[in-house]
């Protein structure tokens, strides 16, 4: 095997979390920075004239080739797993910007008593108000820390939004159940298309909280702190599973490319699958030496690196953790073992469906513009008498509506699904139509976690990443209690009629739920119980680093692009500040 | 090499529509000239191109309440879309074993390819292109639980909404009788207003908005 000149950091994968790491530390430190993406090249640029429902959206022509390579999937470990042969539940990204080109922007921070949801739930409700298969843990860090990096990557996105706690200090018409922040949103808002309108006036009505969601597809113009200048969106309605057309939807490709380009010591090589991470020796394994990868024409090389990054997602940070034998598996028998644990999906759905009289013109929006209410949140609202721990918050979206996706939604009083009658009815409600959403906690459970299946393989020859997942009756619980508030706003809202949620069964593989996949190599205060330390540092390999949402505990219902990047700009902190200075276990 | 395979379209049941011919240039016809144009079939032969015509017909009906597939074109999407990556299952994990018997939640695990499921299916109705509309519908509800149904009325309504250059939705007429503008570039000073009201900005395709700036190579092109 050839083996490359040596980097001093090596990052593997160029999406949001490496493409921010290798510019803090290119810019900052001057260090050499290999990032290895082994999707294809992206720009910006690419992306005008790109607006075709059909090859973006149904065929999803940006996501990751599952031909070469998914995961297997199944409920418990008693079963046989089967693989993910189309895509389904969620949708891994692929090529520079990764999933972070084709994101709808939505960009809330995490509810402070998530970081603590362990020790907080018990002093609360005590111990034995926890499901007893529970495996949920503290994150070793908390809000107050978090904060001010939150700030940080709210400006280098440009977040529009309306602040609902300054410091403490209330502030009406934005999110009043949120964390402290130390100032208001970088700028104001988005428009708030009518069918949003409409909820957040039937939540207010009903005595909630209703507030426009943070974005980061710009409300107008914007410079952030690094200079990059971005213009206002233009609320065309193509922002999920497309780029954005005129760069208003922060993307790493216009946000993070051009600070890159033409530094001399930061270079993206594509086409390079990372096949291992390479450590000292099979006994000692407390040094990583760099990574192997194909590159495009299947020459295996090795790149050598005095720092090594995992920001693939969380599939493959934990799928390359368990290939390349780092750390121990964790194992569902005994319990034992940290790699592949907690894995997490996010409790999302179509609440309740909501037929009007009047034309709602949904075609017209953006990927995150909407009105959320955040009541029934985390530990917002008591638990004493319900049935289930947690929350979630309800959205009204108004990301633009597209037909192939959209038309066919009919009133439950329409039982056919083809032929005049359907037709007409469909025609009829086509832009009459709405989905209030609900996004919900998925508790971490023993029972759901990540190993390697021992039958399905890759491209190259590797086993698949196999994953155990189900819902738990704290999911199945909350899900029905958010149903009925969700029915009960839409009823206010003038729905002519409402179909709600048919509630949570066993884990859906078919149905999209946005793409939040957490854990796998999770963050925490021992190594007894996570893969990496708060400062996402390997415990045992203090040279390789893991970002991104495989690092999350436990999911805490809102989306977390905001949170990794907020993390990562803390340990490139940590890694330029103190790590380079003295090489060791970062505390 | 296989025949060539072509499917006629004649301008007096189509009306005035563009249509996309083989090599991608549009071609108008125009139903007070008897004309006709043969289309050239990518990868069904001509009397399956029939019958998926006649049955996205019954899926998608001509009616008062407006055109449906056959003037939106829906069998010539349909077999682009079945020659085209998609149709091969070019990005669909296919390793062995398939396990057809696993549960619903964990999505289609079947071997069979979009290709081979219509070749299959359409042996089914043989001459359903030549029945009354009313034996046609009897025939259809037959099948209306199989996975070849639910594609066909799945492709139905793609071919109904997808951007002409796919070759559906000829002259954008699906998006005109729903009221879909299609790939606006800006709503910025719109999105606000009209709270209540219908508004309905005239449809333009991605060619008309990126003005041939961008040529848009549509998947099913590939090689």
């Amino acid at each position: 095997m050839k083996t490359l000149p040596s980097v001093d950091a090596v990052i593997v994968g160029g999406g949001w979390t490496g493409l921010l790491m290798a510019k803090e530390l290119g810019l900052r430190s001057g260090l050499s920075v290999l990032v290895l993406e082994r999707g294809k090249h992206r720009e910006s640029a690419d992306y005008p004239g790109t607006m075709d429902e059909l090859d973006y959206s149904v065929r999803l022509s940006m996501m990751q080739d599952l031909s070469w390579e998914t995961v297997t999937v199944r409920h418990d470990s008693s079963q046989r797993a089967v693989p993910m042969r189309q895509y389904g539940s969620f949708l891994p990204g692929t090529g520079v910007g990764g999933a972070g080109e084709h994101w709808n922007g939505i960009s809330p921070r995490f509810v402070p008593d998530c970081f603590q949801l362990y020790s907080q739930t018990v002093e609360k409700y005590g111990i034995k108000r926890l499901p007893a298969d529970h495996s949920i843990q503290d994150w070793g860090i908390t809000y107050d820390e978090m904060e001010p990096y939150y700030a940080r990557a709210e400006a280098m996105l440009g977040i529009s939004g309306k602040a609902g706690n300054i410091k403490g200090r209330k502030v009406v018409g934005g999110n009043l159940f949120e964390g402290w922040r130390s100032a208001e949103y970088p700028t104001p808002p988005t428009k708030i298309p009518y069918f949003s309108v409409l909820f957040g006036d039937a939540a207010k009505e009903l005595g909630y909280h209703p507030y426009p969601n943070p974005a980061a597809n710009l409300s107008q113009p914007y410079t952030n702190p690094d200079g990059i200048s971005r213009s206002a969106c233009l609320y065309c309605g193509f922002c999920e599973r497309f780029g954005c057309m005129v760069g208003a939807k922060a993307q790493p490709t216009n946000t993070l490319l051009p600070l890159i380009h033409g530094r001399k010591n930061i270079s993206i090589r594509s086409g390079a699958a990372v096949h291992r991470v390479i450590v000292d020796s099979p006994s000692n394994k407390t040094r990583a030496q760099g990574v192997t990868y194909l590159d495009e024409k299947g020459e295996e090389l090795f790149q050598p690196a005095e720092l090594v990054f995992l920001a693939s997602w969380t599939l493959n940070n934990t799928r390359l953790l368990l290939l390349s034998q780092i750390g121990d598996p964790y194992d569902v028998q005994s319990g034992k073992g940290t790699v592949g644990r907690n894995l997490t999906h996010q409790v999302s759905f179509n609440a309740a469906t909501a037929f009007f009289e009047k034309p709602l013109n949904r075609f017209m929006g953006s990927g995150a513009a909407g009105v959320s209410i955040s009541d029934f949140d985390a530990d917002l609202f008591d638990h004493s008498e319900l049935s289930f721990l947690r929350g979630g918050h309800l959205v009204a979206m108004s990301m633009g509506s597209r037909p192939i996706a959209n038309f066919g939604i009919v009133p439950p009083s329409m039982k056919t699904s083809w032929g005049s009658d359907w037709k007409k009815t469909a025609i009829e409600y086509y832009d009459r139509t709405g989905s209030i959403g609900f996004s919900g906690e998925h508790l971490a459970y023993k029972s759901n976690y990540m190993d390697l299946d021992p039958t399905y393989k890759d491209h190259f020859g590797d086993p698949l990443l196999r994953f155990t997942i189900n819902w738990g009756e704290n999911e199945r619980s909350m899900a029905e209690f958010m149903t009925s508030k969700a029915v009960q706003i839409a009823r206010a809202m003038g729905a002519m009629e409402v179909s709600s949620f048919q509630g949570l069964k066993n884990y859906d593989a078919n149905r999209y739920q946005y793409t939040h996949i957490q854990g796998g190599t999770i963050m925490g205060s021992s190594p007894e119980h996570s893969v990496v330390s708060p400062y996402l540092q390997h415990w045992q390999v203090p040279n390789l680093f893991i970002l991104g949402a495989s690092t999350i505990p436990q999911n805490p219902s809102a989306h977390p692009t905001l949170t990794i990047l907020a993390l990562t700009y803390r340990t490139a902190d940590a890694i330029i500040d103190r790590y380079l200075k003295h090489q060791s276990h970062l505390e | 090499m296989r025949r060539r395979e072509f499917l006629t379209l004649f301008s007096t049941s189509v009306g005035g529509l563009l249509v996309f011919t083989l090599d991608r240039k549009p071609f108008r016809l125009f139903p007070r000239s008897p004309q006709s144009v043969r289309i050239r079939l990518r990868y069904l032969t001509q009397s399956e191109a029939l019958i998926v015509a006649a049955a996205a017909s019954r899926i998608f009906p001509s009616d008062e309440t407006g055109p449906g597939a056959q003037e939106a074109g829906v069998a010539i999407y349909i077999d682009r879309q079945l020659a085209g990556p998609w149709g091969r299952d070019r990005y669909r994990y296919t390793h062995e074993p398939f396990l057809e018997e696993a549960p619903a939640e964990f999505g289609y695990q079947g071997k069979a390819t979009p290709r081979h499921m219509y070749r299959e299916g359409l042996k089914d109705l043989i001459g359903f292109h030549q029945m009354p509309v009313s034996e046609q519908d009897n025939k259809l509800r037959e099948i209306q639980t199989t996975s070849f149904f639910s594609l066909l009325r799945r492709n139905t309504i793609e071919g109904m909404f997808c951007d002409p250059v796919h070759g559906g939705n000829v002259d954008m007429i699906g998006w005109q009788l729903i009221g879909y503008p299609g790939p606006r570039m800006s709503n910025y000073a719109d999105v606000d207003k009209h709270f209540g009201q219908a508004f309905r900005p005239k449809s333009v395709s991605l060619r008309e908005t990126s003005m041939n700036h961008h040529i848009f190579r549509p998947m099913e092109d590939e090689e």
